[in-house]
């Protein structure tokens, strides 16, 4: 990747982040934004600025580079261009727990988030241990399909689960399901962002083993690597970096699977360039379509996930044709 | 040096063993060449050599230590392997695909060092893969991938170099072009293992040649001993004649047509 790419990116983000703070229900001058980040200006919109929309730009930051990051190193590990973490189990498995608790009547703005984690990690081991129960190994191509399946069969939970619920219930649920930055607070966002860091910290330390992986099994074998141990720990570590992104903002699809792309049809090759440049794509990304969802139909706001959507699906059909 | 001691493989579920009670050796400066018709075991035992299978029976080892008991990394710094078929889904610089073949030796975010820059350079001139450097692994031709393979495995650096039908799909004067550099490479001293169908090409290049027949070593010994019409006949399942190339006087197989079909 050229020096002007990387250039773009952070560009991309800077953008992002000064628009993603100046737009919302309230719109500010970029002017009044940029003297409200340094702490002058007055106190209403250092305010809003401080409290309400920095801390929503983060975590939006946060999910974003996270999504994108456990994506890249799915599609490589597991040999798939279309791979994301919400095709394999993670999403059903968050919202499974999300919905859990919140049937359970435990959904405090703190145990939420841990409930949808808990059940991601949850489905992610099941699906580990499926492919090992029917491939004896970590299959690629077995991954695939168990936690897509996994993930389906997450839903159908789901939705017993919700039949019976009362209305209001469902109506948290559902918001959520769908994705949103809406309850970000500094106190989570610190968590999430935290997590983030250290799971693209471990994708970053493995890629070199990720390079090797995507040659395929037999030819990583050839170069020393223990197959099975490194797919498996790498989708362990991608998958719970896309929980995190989960236990923060709920569902948000497709970023995880059309961000890698754009950071290698920047010119990204190996790994660990991927990673970095689809972090910064994705965070860019995650802000702006948050920004949309915010700004469209003001004030009524859309949900997050359906923004990314509507932008992904495009683009994933695309992809495909591509592909052929 | 590469040797198969009374190996027996066996895939899970499966009523016999694909490979039952092989043993040979791969020796430093010369072509070992494993053949045979489909389904013998030939892929089995490279598979087996890249712990993708686990020896039932017998034992394998690499220059005396059973494979078994070492690192995978320890053994990829002493032995590399070209697979059968590999096809990166993402494409890969070539010049970042042959340095892969440094994978073995460095941690994960150590530089590339004196011995891993002279290794590569020497793979690379190696394997005359030097033009290609530039491009992506999707823009080569079968040839040019196959040899960028062969860099990769060179500039891995070890004693053995064991390849699953390297040339399958080349035309030839790819398939002579990686016949050729093979017999140089074993000429330098390294151990080269090659399974291939082309048997008249390895009559000619190999200084050892296995034949497997039904997961067994049929024959073995120098092209002379093992290119004899009876033998392959039995062991194809098919009828043949072995003549000599005038040219070069290597033993040639010719099968037959239509005679004998069912």
């Amino acid at each position: 990747m050229q020096a002007r790419h990387w250039l773009l990116l952070a560009a991309a983000v800077l953008v992002a982040v000064l628009f993603g703070v100046a737009g919302g229900a309230v719109p500010l001058e970029l002017a009044e934004v940029v003297r409200a980040l340094f702490g002058a200006g007055d106190a209403t919109t250092q305010a809003i600025v401080q409290n309400l929309r920095l801390p929503r730009v983060a975590l939006g930051l946060a999910v974003g580079a996270g999504l994108a990051a456990s994506g890249t190193a799915l599609q490589a590990t597991l040999r798939n261009p279309l791979a994301e973490p919400y095709l394999l189990g993670v999403s059903g498995g968050a919202a499974a727990g999300a919905v859990a608790a919140v049937t359970l009547g435990i959904a405090s703005p703190l145990l939420l988030p841990l409930a949808a984690f808990v059940g991601a990690a949850v489905a992610v081991v099941i699906v580990l241990l499926v492919a090992r129960a029917v491939a004896g190994h970590a299959d690629p191509r077995v991954l695939l399909m168990a936690g897509v399946v996994v993930g389906a069969f997450c839903t159908a939970l789901i939705m017993v689960a919700l039949a019976t619920a009362p209305e209001n219930t469902v109506r948290g649920a559902l918001w959520w399901m769908m994705g949103s930055l809406g309850d970000a607070q500094w106190r989570s966002v610190r968590w999430v962002a935290a997590y983030v860091a250290l799971g693209i910290a471990l994708l970053v330390i493995w890629a070199r083993d990720v390079d090797v992986l995507a040659l395929g099994d037999e030819a990583a074998a050839s170069l020393g690597l223990p197959v099975e141990r490194v797919t498996r720990r790498i989708y362990f570590a991608a998958s719970l970096l896309a929980a995190a992104t989960v236990a923060g903002a709920g569902l948000i699809g497709f970023v995880g699977l059309i961000v890698p792309a754009i950071a290698r049809a920047l010119g990204a090759r190996n790994t660990r360039q991927t990673i970095a440049a689809a972090a910064l794509a994705g965070a860019a990304l995650v802000v702006l379509a948050d920004l949309v969802a915010r700004t469209v139909l003001r004030p009524a706001e859309l949900p997050l996930g359906a923004v990314t959507a509507l932008i992904g699906v495009p683009f994933f059909l695309w992809r495909l044709r591509r592909l052929r | 040096m590469i040797r198969f001691e009374d190996v027996v493989l066996r895939y899970s579920g499966a009523a016999t063993a694909a490979v039952n009670g092989v043993s040979f050796h791969a020796l430093r400066g010369r072509v070992t060449a494993v053949v045979g018709p489909n389904g013998s075991g030939k892929s089995t035992l490279v598979r087996a050599l890249l712990g993708r299978i686990a020896t039932t029976g017998g034992r394998i080892t690499l220059d005396g230590a059973p494979l078994d008991a070492l690192q995978r990394r320890r053994i990829a710094q002493q032995m590399a392997v070209v697979p059968q078929r590999e096809e990166p889904v993402f494409p890969l610089d070539v010049r970042e695909y042959v340095a892969l073949g440094r994978h073995p030796h460095g941690g994960p975010f150590s530089g590339r060092d004196a011995a891993d820059r002279e290794a590569i350079a020497r793979a690379v001139e190696r394997a005359a893969v030097a033009e290609f450097l530039d491009r992506t692994t999707d823009a080569l031709s079968g040839g040019e991938w196959q040899r960028v393979r062969i860099a990769r495995a060179l500039a891995q650096g070890g004693t053995a170099l064991v390849l699953d039908e390297p040339t399958t799909f080349l035309d030839i004067a790819h398939e002579m072009a990686v016949f050729e550099l093979l017999d140089s490479l074993a000429r330098e001293g390294l151990a080269v293992l090659l399974v291939s169908h082309q048997l008249n090409l390895v009559a000619r290049f190999a200084d050892h040649i296995v034949l497997m027949h039904r997961g067994a070593v049929a024959a073995a010994g120098t092209p002379a001993d093992v290119m004899r019409g009876e033998i392959l006949e039995r062991v194809y399942e098919w009828p043949l004649v072995i003549s000599r190339d005038p040219a070069v006087g290597a033993p040639v197989l010719v099968p037959l047509r239509n005679r004998g079909a069912r």
